[in-house]
């Protein structure tokens, strides 16, 4: 920390909000999440047209006034479904890595504070879980619960969940050594206390920068998994199921494929922009001021 | 350099055991009695049943069903496919070299977009040619790749009609046209890893550039060409270079849906099939399968990374 910094009495919380606000491409980032939530929320209201409304005298009609994404294969119209679609990816996304942050930070600071055979055992469960790729675990976990949204939701969250083990169990293990967790530790404060109180608050900002880049993957998780079936069901609309059956009309009405997947994409690259931007407005080492 | 390799098989083989308890309680999850599943119009009839379950050793406490699961697992039997009733251990290697041959190309192309990507970018750092490599790369990232496939398809295929749409021909048969059906999703495959590498190259050679061996070099007046090449890449790979190996593991999960679009019958569309058939000991093999190939891969990226790097070869 430069002496500018101390000298202007700003707080590092306030710094890194400041920091975050001049990020032009992560406030970019935010700007697209705001509009994904609000589409999402506002669905009901805003889409021009019931995503679940089959016309068999409007199939697949390209874009034009009254549908400006076309309408599908049975003739639903493809911007409102796109619109209620947001709700499952968003919710998918947010609720996944909530889980995953959940089971993974209380196991992760136990292993960091909780002795060695705790360690031992968290930690290799945790490379056992890493070593299976992300996708092929959530999959498989999917595939064995049943094809369900929520089933979906919790096979990313336990994916996911070994990476904030591992962020949490180095962290406790960094604080561990450093002379505040000594002296309350010779206070007597059991490590259940130490963990939440002293050891949390300081891993709170990498853990955001992890979970929100952790949620453009649960995102395309989700969309993966509906993709093969094993997310959300149809009728009901998500993005990945929407990709799934525009497959077969690729020739015929590419529209069908181009708008949920544009849709997919904008999410997570705007998540991962407000992520970098976190990261390089939390980093205390950072130059930029 | 031997005691750390004993020191490091000490830890995957407690990892595996954890894995392999993992891999079996899978089983568990699922809703609903297996039996029930197998015995398909027989349902009914409870000696069948019964019979099914003595085969499966499903009768038997938990312990005993896993200690048995996993003493075949180690003989290498992973059990039978319910659907195609062939050795899930024989259908995985038979699967397996398709999409090792797409993961080959997909890091070839990565390798060699994302890598001179990441020291270009690292050398004209904050100038515009950095953000624009930089934009491409996020936009690498955040690409969901079976989209992109799609869009390939509906580009190449589609509109221009320069490539097949989908299917795979075995390279010992025609080379060709094996290269003509696997580029595309090859590149899609690649513009991942690319991105990855590309990222991690630039934060190497950032970190390189910086360092006082450099500044001795340019002081020296070598060429600054020299300077970037010699001094500061070999130095900035080696994080890279493992990193490139377990990338190349991670590909092989990319490739269940890119398989699947794609049409290519490897690895990743024996899952899919499995998952959709709901033909559970293939969901079980594969992802014990592709553990196992992971936890090599990583031991072979610490064994690269020791011999590059000649400061640990002591430890």
């Amino acid at each position: 920390m430069s002496g500018a910094d101390i000298e202007s009495g700003e707080s590092p919380g306030r710094r890194a909000l400041r920091r975050f606000a001049q990020h032009k491409l992560a406030m970019f980032g935010l700007v697209i999440v705001v509009i994904f939530v609000l589409a999402a929320a506002l669905a009901p209201w805003i889409a021009p047209f019931d995503p679940m409304e089959t016309n068999w005298s409007r199939l697949r009609q390209p874009p034009s006034w009254t549908h400006p994404f076309g309408t599908d294969e049975n003739g639903r119209d493809v911007l409102s479904r796109v619109l209620h679609g947001a709700r499952a990816s968003m919710m998918a996304g947010v609720i996944a890595v909530g889980g995953a942050v959940l089971i993974g930070v209380p196991i992760g600071l136990l292993a960091g504070l909780g002795g060695k055979w705790m360690d031992m055992v968290i930690s290799r469960v945790a490379d056992a879980m890493l070593s299976i790729p992300f996708l092929i675990l959530a999959i498989a976990l999917a595939a064995f619960l049943g094809p369900a949204l929520e089933n979906a939701m919790l096979a990313i969250a336990i994916s996911a969940s070994p990476i904030f083990v591992r962020l949490a169990r180095g962290m406790a293990l960094d604080a561990r050594n450093t002379d505040w967790v000594e002296a309350a530790r010779a206070m007597g404060n059991p490590p259940w206390r130490i963990g939440l109180l002293h050891v949390l608050p300081n891993i709170l900002p990498p853990l955001l920068v992890q979970a929100t880049l952790a949620i453009a993957e649960a995102i395309i998780a989700e969309a993966s998994l509906s993709f093969l079936g094993l997310g959300q069901q149809p009728p009901n609309p998500s993005w990945g199921s929407m990709l799934n059956s525009a497959q077969r009309f690729i020739e015929s009405a590419p529209w069908l494929a181009i708008f949920p997947g544009l849709a997919i994409f904008l999410v997570v690259l705007a998540f991962n922009l407000v992520g970098d931007g976190l990261r390089d407005a939390l980093d205390p080492r950072s130059q930029k001021r | 350099m031997w005691l750390w390799l004993l020191r490091r098989l000490g830890q995957v083989i407690p990892t595996l055991l954890i894995l392999s308890v993992l891999v079996f309680a899978l089983q568990q999850l699922m809703p609903g009695d297996p039996a029930l599943i197998l015995a398909g119009e027989e349902r009914g009839d409870p000696q069948v049943l019964a019979q099914i379950r003595a085969e499966l050793m499903l009768d038997r406490p938990l312990h005993e069903q896993y200690l048995h699961w996993l003493w075949r697992v180690l003989h290498g039997d992973f059990g039978f496919s319910w659907r195609i009733r062939m050795p899930v251990g024989q259908l995985i290697l038979e699967k397996l070299p398709v999409t090792f041959q797409l993961a080959a190309m997909s890091f070839v192309i990565g390798v060699a977009i994302g890598v001179p990507a990441g020291v270009m970018s690292a050398v004209w750092r904050d100038k515009p040619s950095d953000w624009a490599i930089n934009g491409i790369a996020l936009f690498g990232i955040s690409m969901p790749n079976f989209w992109l496939g799609i869009m390939m398809i509906l580009l190449f295929s589609v509109q221009l009609g320069w490539l097949p749409p989908s299917g795979y021909v075995p390279l010992w048969e025609d080379p060709v046209m094996s290269l003509q059906t696997t580029i595309m999703p090859a590149f899609v495959l690649g513009t991942g890893v690319a991105s990855v590498l590309m990222r991690h190259t630039r934060a190497a050679m950032l970190g390189a550039l910086s360092q006082d061996y450099v500044r001795t070099a340019r002081a020296k007046g070598l060429s600054e060409t020299f300077v970037v090449g010699k001094h500061a890449l070999r130095n900035a790979l080696i994080p890279v270079v493992t990193l490139g190996t377990i990338e190349f593991g991670r590909l092989l999960a990319g490739a269940v849906l890119t398989e699947q679009i794609f049409s290519i019958p490897g690895f990743g569309k024996l899952v899919v099939d499995a998952v959709f058939n709901r033909d559970y000991p293939v969901v079980q093999g594969v992802v014990m399968a592709t553990a196992l190939i992971f936890v090599t891969l990583s031991l072979i990226a610490d064994m690269l990374y020791m011999a590059i790097n000649p400061r640990l070869r002591t430890a």
